[in-house]
Parts: structure tokens; sequence; C-alpha cells
């Protein structure tokens, strides 16, 4: 158990910090609302009715092909990480994930999943 | 930094189908409409290169990739079964696709990427590889269920088996986490190795056995057996004919070879209590999956209740054990999956565009218009009630052998009285056959040879290995054995971190809740 405890003090660094940081800027910060103030923060856009809406299909399908390629970039870093270590061995191990990756791309550009419609 | 050593042998038949299927994939892209036919003869020459290579690897023994995957003759017995499953569903599926305008490219890449996941957990001896093969399995199958996007059914079954799947997945992890939580590792034969050093009584703790029943939870759902079925019936029926062929053989068959696998040998000194559990899922399924199937109408719903009652013929073997149950459930399984194809395809045949045909009525006079065609049928349900001397009947004939030698008469009855009921709906399709009378016209079989041949290929097996199933029962007895004397992995020392792990030791007070 006692190798868990590090994990434990970082949960518990973590929310006490966060914490501090919210509570810090809602008490020392000035208060003034306004109206555009108030509204939820929608990139800059006026916003535009409830998040409950229904939306386009197309949107889960960016969202899908985005998830493979940010996938892609997580096993990179640790990979990186102990490249040296890997080696040769290594170098192909990763060309042939990201081999395969790119299939992935072809294909999606190949059928149109990433034309503007 | 030590890495695993790269044991190219023991993966090269799933890697020679993912090149495959990727190729499958990239190539249909490029090619004309009127060349997609070349796409399944590139998918049938894969399973052949991946079935020959798993026959040229016969007779090693080896543990591969530090103890995560086994070379042994149980896994490549399994890959000839898989190999078999996915080369007659692409034989039946030629013609299927084209007539359905069904996505050529995906279609016969998922199905080999499929058949990948099964080889994989066919082969796995960690509990975390056997989830990834049982994944790779399911995405790729979830997916074509619901191949055919226009149609209403073939939607709600690819959701109903998605959202389904994913849940049974959940217990599944659940169970591995467990397990993992009391033994320290996830390689079953440490896990097996910590189970008889600190229950060598056979009772385990509370906490191992709640685990254990939840990988039961997580299996039982993949195998279709009570009460973990009521997907079935449904995603079989919704789903493209070929693929619940490929469904009800290849998926049920890894299912099995993991299931065996990880109870044989894991959980093998823990027997006294699974086996209550099993006996009791055995029977339940065999009831649920026959008495359902007499009051159905659609051949395809009827064939889905079927191979549940199926899985219960298998898990009677399953729990018979020894060397004697687990090779009756090989036979099984090789004699389920040629009648079953073979009865698949013959539905893929009366079926038509637009017109799936798949009603009882819609079998009526086959016989007087159809002959070939309708012996083949009547062979398949004569097979699958268990007349000798076909395949079926020999299958059965070596479980509930398996079972009455391994001191379990009552379920070897019940087995048998289960049979007798089946012979009512299966017997009911001859009879709709030979004995109504119908117009239904069927496109001529010269038409399609890729699937005649399948249907003829499935005929002569289920013929001939009913004949002799003196060489087949040999090797699955061969295969079976190599299960039970396991190849020493590379890392046999003990884990650091097990002795760390808080872990109820054998003196531990545990409730066994099965006696």
């Amino acid at each position: 158990m006692t190798q868990y405890i590090p994990i434990l003090i970082a949960v518990v660094l973590c929310g006490l910090l966060a914490t501090l940081m919210t509570s810090a800027s809602r008490l020392l910060g000035p208060s003034k609302h306004t109206p555009v103030k108030d509204e939820p923060f929608e990139c800059g856009n006026p916003s535009s009715g409830s998040a409950w809406g229904r939306f386009s299909v197309k949107f889960y399908l960016a969202a899908i092909l985005f998830i493979v390629f940010d996938v892609e970039v997580v096993f990179l870093y640790p990979w990186a990480r102990i490249f040296r270590q890997l080696g040769f061995f290594g170098f192909i191990e990763m060309l042939v994930f990201i081999g395969i990756l790119t299939v992935g791309l072809v294909y999606i550009i190949k059928k149109g999943a990433l034309e503007a419609v | 930094m030590i890495l695993p050593e790269v044991n190219w042998a023991a993966v090269m038949p799933s890697v020679i189908l993912t090149v495959v299927g990727i190729t499958v994939l990239c190539w249909e892209l490029w090619m004309k409409e009127q060349d997609r036919k070349y796409l399944a003869w590139l998918s049938l020459a894969g399973v052949a290169g991946a079935a020959l290579f798993s026959y040229t690897l016969w007779g090693r023994n080896e543990s591969a990739f530090n103890g995560m995957l086994a070379l042994d003759a149980y896994a490549l017995f399994f890959n000839l079964i898989i190999c078999l499953a996915t080369g007659m569903t692409v034989l039946m599926s030629r013609h299927y696709v084209e007539n359905n305008e069904l996505p050529a490219g995906e279609y016969y890449a998922l199905l080999l990427f499929a058949a990948v996941g099964m080889m994989l957990m066919a082969a796995a001896t960690d509990l975390i590889v056997i989830f990834l093969g049982l994944e790779t399995m399911s995405m790729a199958v979830y997916v074509l269920t619901g191949i055919r996007r226009q149609n209403v059914k073939a939607n709600e079954a690819a959701l109903k088996y998605f959202l389904l799947g994913a849940f049974a997945s959940g217990f599944f992890l659940y169970g591995v986490a467990l397990v993992y939580g009391v033994t320290g590792s996830v390689k079953l034969g440490e896990v097996a190795t910590y189970i008889s050093t600190h229950f060598s009584d056979g009772a385990g703790s509370p906490m191992l056995l709640a685990g254990m029943v939840l990988l039961i939870v997580g299996f039982g759902f993949k195998v279709a057996a009570a009460p973990f079925h009521a997907w079935a019936p449904d995603v079989y029926e919704g789903a493209p004919t070929t693929i619940t062929a490929f469904m009800a053989v290849g998926v049920k068959a890894a299912a099995f070879a993991s299931f065996v696998r990880v109870f044989l040998l894991s959980f093998g000194a823990l027997h006294g209590q699974w086996e209550a559990i099993l006996w009791a899922l055995a029977v339940l399924t065999m009831i649920v999956g026959n008495l359902t199937a007499l009051v159905q109408d659609n051949i395809k719903r009827m064939l889905a209740y079927s191979s549940i009652a199926h899985a219960g013929y298998l898990l009677v073997a399953m729990v018979a054990g020894g060397e004697l149950g687990g090779a009756a459930l090989m036979y099984y399984l090789v004699a389920y999956g040629l009648m079953n194809l073979g009865a698949f395809a013959i539905v893929v045949a009366v079926g038509k565009k637009g017109e799936p045909n798949e009603e009882f009525n819609d079998y009526a006079g086959l016989g007087f218009r159809y002959p070939g065609l309708a012996m083949m049928m009547t062979i398949f349900m004569l097979s699958l009630t268990g007349i000798p001397p076909l395949v079926g009947f020999t299958g059965k004939f070596y479980v509930f052998s398996a079972a009455v030698k391994a001191g379990y008469i009552w379920l070897a009855v019940i087995g048998v009285l289960n049979s007798v009921v089946s012979a009512y709906y299966y017997i009911r399709v001859v009879v709709t056959m030979y004995m109504q009378e119908g117009e239904k016209q069927v496109e001529p079989l010269s038409t399609r040879p890729a699937l005649a041949t399948a249907i003829v290929a499935a005929t002569v097996g289920t013929i001939m290995v009913g004949v002799l199933p003196a060489k087949p029962m040999a090797l699955a007895r061969h295969s079976f054995a190599s299960l039970q004397k396991p190849a020493q992995t590379a890392s046999s020392t003990p884990k650091k971190d097990q002795a760390a792990t808080s872990t109820p030791t054998a003196t531990a007070p545990s409730k066994t809740p099965h006696h």
C-alpha cells in the first residue's frame, strides 16, 4: 500500500491548490456583474441557447478521429522519453505503429470524412 | 530496460490476417466497382495463409512475450477453428455483400480484424491480453452487426450488442481487477501458482471468488449462456446472416477457448467452487435455449436460440473437465462450427436482395423444387439434433460420456433430454421443406459458386468428421493436453510486489457461497 501514498499526497495537494486559487479569486477580486460577463463563456461568441440541443453527427466523427490521433501522441511521449534505451527496435516498432495510423488517415481522407460540408 | 523477446511464430497467423486486413481496407479505396470480388479472394487467401502457418507451427509448445501469449497446440487448434469460421464466412459473403450492397472493403477488413482478436484470445495467457483480444474481436463484430446501415433491425441489433457488450466487458474487467488484487498478477500461470499455494484447501477468499464470478459473467455473455443470453436472438436476427454465422461459431469458439484456459489453468485449484455455478449455468442455458427455440417462427431466431442451447452442451463438457471433457469441448466446437456454418449458409442461399426469406413458411416446399439444397439443410438439421452418424451425434456422445465418466450423471441426463426437445424444432424445418406447399423461388446456386462451395464443404465436413471421429478427437486430446502441461514462462520468478500486496491468507475464514 505504501507505494500509493505519493498519489494520495498529489491528489490532496491538487485539491487544496485548486480550492485555494478559486476561493482566493472569489474573496480578493472585485465583483462587478454585467450582463455580458454573466453569460456562459463560449469561445468569445455570443451564446446561442442550451447545450442540450441536437448536434450533427459530423461532430461525433470529428471527435472520434481526433481521439485516434490524440492517442497516437500519448504513445509518442513515453516512447520519446526512453527512445535511447529502446534502440533501433523501438524505432521500428514506432514506425509500424505510426504506419498503421497513417493508413487510417489515408483511409479517412480518401473516404471524405474530413471534407467540410 | 528489459524488452520481452519477440516471438514472431506465436503471432504470425494474426500478423498475416492484420496485414491482409489493412491491404483489403486500402485496396478498396482505389479499386473499380466491378473489381470488388477480388477483396473476397484476397481475404480468403489471407485466412488460408494464417491456417497454413498455424498448421506448420503444430507441435511447438512455448510461452511468448514474457508469458503473455502461449504458442501451444491448444491455441493452434483454436486458430484452425477460427480460420475455418472466417474462411467459410468469406465464401458465404462473396455474393451476399454484392447483392446487399454492403461496403466490401470495410466488411472483409473487419471480418479479418475480428479473427485477429479471436486468435489473440485463444492464445492469451494473461488476463489483460485476453481483454485486448476480446475487445478487438467485439469492436469489429459490433460494427459488422450494424453494417446494413439503412436497416432498422440491424441498427437495433448493433446498438443492443454494443451497449450490453460494453457492460459485460466492464464485468470482465472488474473481475480481472479483483483477481489481480488478490493474487498480485494477471498472468494465468502466476495466478494458478498463487491460488494453489495460498488456497490449497480450494476454498478461496471472498474477493477472489467475487473476481471469479465476475469473469464467469463476462465470458458467459460472450458465449451467450443463460442468463446472459438475452442479447443473442435480437443481435443474431438483425445482423447480416453471414455475420450471424460468424458470430455463432467464431465468437463462441474464441470465448470458450479463453474461458477454458482461464478456468482450468488459473482457477483449477478452485474447481469445487466454480463447478456448481457452471453446472447451474449449463442446465439453465440448455433449458432456456431449447424451450424458447420451440416457439420461434423465424429461422435466424431459431438458430440463435439453438446456439444458446449448444453453449449449454459446451458448458456441460467444461464442467466435466479433465482431459476427456476438454477434448470433448474442442471436438464439439468443431462439430458445432461445421453444421452451424452450413445451416446459416443455406439461410443465406434462400435469402434474396430485399427479401430475406427467413420465416419458416418461406421454406415450405423447398424439398421438391430444390432437392439438393433441401437435402443438405436436412443433413445440417439432423446433425444439430444429434442423429448418428453425423458430426452432431459424435460431438454430443463425447460431451455426455465425458460428463458421465466425471460423475455428472444428472447433467448428462438433462442434456440428453434437452437434445430430444431440440429434435422438434430442427425436424420442423425438414417437415416444412418436404411436407408443405410453397412457391418461393431461390436463386440457383450455380450463380453463386462461392456459397455453393461453402455449403458443400460444410456438408462433407458434417458427414466425414462424424463418420471418422478418431483423428479429430485425437487432435483435440493432444491439443488439450498441451494446455495441462503449460510451458515454463521465461519470467517464472515471483513478482516483488506480490508480497507487498495485502492479501487474505489461506487461513482467513472464507465464505463459500455455493455449498
